[in-house]
């Protein structure tokens, strides 16, 4: 099997907390990876240390043998990302957002327009692609910002959960879709969720960090045995245990989220 | 090139798109520019000094393009709050291109809304000197929009919440627009004044446009365009600096 993201060793300090502390893993490729734990675990550090939107202060990580550090650009140009916020331009159109994506990865005109087709065709928005993002439901810009991830035609696939706050219809579509690529296109998926049951039916390996750590990493039935459990959600459990716990420290997700709503509010 | 360019289409686009807000900034220049130039004209000239309005026009006019300037790193903030700026850091194009891209957005702007202050002020009867020397007075314009934009961006970049940025930004532009020169001529204030009015760089660019549109020039355009080009080359060094340290 073929290693295509690879982590090493890798810790993220900040002033006084360690969000991810010296965790190792390999995804192979064509792989769907689910990366699973319960808020502020550090799922959402790792992923933005593996998209170069954060430094590592320990340890390596590499994207198809791009060092993510060193190597920034050829990494980056490996992958394509679905963020757990959007990251749209509100005031453009769904096919102006696609065109400065592909002016951003440098791809072909004409290449470009035509993916652009198929894919919006794909996430059902091809009658849309001229409206402004702003009109869009959440389902809809979560539709899109697919479709924007996958024009480069990326190796690898990161979603930090992507299925958030949809509803059940738009959440299935969702990973039918990704099933499909992921068969289809041999494409790398790398994915988040607090919904187990889409990670039980999806993931053909599941890694489990909680504390920054690592706490176990197999596909389901190895999951199960080692907790002796029936289900994800009680080995889940069994590994994380059952306290609440609070939102990640280095984010600032409740500013944003405050913003969000004020700004909601005006409109 | 082309990212630099398509970013900067981007602003464009949400400019013509952005509706009364796109005139609503330079309101506030304009106020200034009709109560003060009509207020202290009569005034002005029995000092033997000419037309107030005459005068006022090139710093209303750095105002404008100080004003809409200064804020720009709010896009910045905006872009880091609601997503958009992650897509240009995960792109692969180096952060220079995607500063850049953007600071000459917004300077674009800055300097189209200074030229609406312009030829409002043509309307009321300003009439520049030499309309040759129009073109340095843009070269102005667009040193000093693409100075102040760059500073706020790298503010921007630096600064994670809303009220920090309009904390220093707020700090900042009230004394620069008042102690520039915009408003008065620097021969006869005291020597306070005049030594923090010479350590201003804006007051640089409303001497440079004074220079170029009325043909009065305080430090003479050499010198003008010396602090202008050295403010420029710090404030857009900085701001790259600082993008090429955000992390989200």
């Amino acid at each position: 099997m073929e290693t295509i993201i690879s982590v090493k060793n890798v810790s993220k300090k900040y002033k006084e907390v360690t969000a991810v502390d010296n965790i190792s893993f390999d995804v192979n490729k064509g792989e769907i990876f689910g990366f699973l734990g319960p808020n502020g675990a550090g799922k959402s550090t790792t992923i933005k240390m593996l998209t170069t939107l954060q430094r590592p202060t320990e340890g390596s990580l590499f994207l198809a043998g791009n060092n993510v550090s060193t190597a920034q650009d050829a990494a980056r140009k490996t992958f394509g990302i679905v963020f757990q916020d959007p990251s749209l331009d509100d005031e453009l159109t769904a096919s102006e957002n696609m065109k400065l994506h592909a002016a951003l990865y440098s791809l072909d005109k004409k290449l470009a327009k035509e993916r652009t087709e198929e894919l919006l065709k794909l996430v059902e928005l091809w009658d849309r692609k001229d409206s402004r993002v702003k009109t869009f439901s959440g389902g809809m810009k979560r539709r899109l910002e697919i479709a924007r991830g996958l024009l480069h035609h990326p190796k690898i696939l990161f979603l930090d959960e992507p299925t958030l706050g949809l509803d059940a219809q738009t959440r299935n579509l969702l990973w039918s879709y990704i099933k499909k690529l992921n068969e289809h296109e041999g494409m790398t998926i790398l994915f988040t969720t607090h919904y187990l049951g889409e990670a039980e039916a999806i993931a053909d390996r599941i890694a489990i960090i909680d504390h920054g750590k690592l706490v176990a990493m197999g596909d389901l039935e190895e999951l199960k045995e080692q907790t002796n459990t029936e289900t994800l959600e009680a080995a889940y459990l069994e590994l994380t245990g059952k306290a609440v716990r609070d939102e990640s420290l280095d984010t600032g997700d409740a500013r944003k989220e405050i913003y969000r709503r004020i700004i909601a509010n005006r409109r | 090139m082309n990212t630099i360019y398509i970013l900067w289409l981007r602003q464009m686009i949400r400019f013509k798109r952005s509706g009364v807000r796109m005139v609503l900034s330079i309101v506030q220049p304009l106020v200034y520019f009709l109560t003060l130039g009509f207020g202290f004209n009569a005034m002005f000239q029995q000092a033997g000094k000419g037309s107030y309005i005459q005068f006022v026009v090139p710093g209303v006019i750095a105002q404008t393009i100080l004003f809409t300037s200064i804020f720009w790193g709010m896009n910045i903030m905006w872009d880091k709050q609601f997503g958009f700026l992650k897509e240009t850091m995960v792109a692969p194009v180096s952060r220079i291109k995607v500063m850049l891209g953007g600071s000459l957005g917004g300077a674009t702007i800055a300097v189209i809304q200074g030229l609406m202050l312009f030829i409002i002020a043509l309307i009321f009867g300003f009439h520049p000197y030499s309309w040759i020397m129009l073109g340095v007075t843009l070269l102005v314009m667009a040193l000093l929009a693409i100075s102040m934009v760059s500073f706020s961006s790298g503010v921007g970049a630096v600064v994670n919440d809303m009220q920090g940025f309009m904390a220093i930004t707020n700090f900042l532009v009230i004394p620069l627009f008042f102690l520039s020169s915009a408003l008065f001529p620097l021969d006869n204030v005291p020597t306070v004044m005049k030594v923090i009015a010479s350590c201003n760089p804006l007051t640089y660019a409303v001497d440079a446009m004074r220079g170029s549109l009325i043909n009065q020039s305080h430090f003479g355009l050499p010198i003008d365009f010396a602090v202008m080009g050295g403010t420029a080359i710090l404030l857009i060094w900085f701001s790259i600096y600082r993008f090429n340290r955000i992390q989200i």
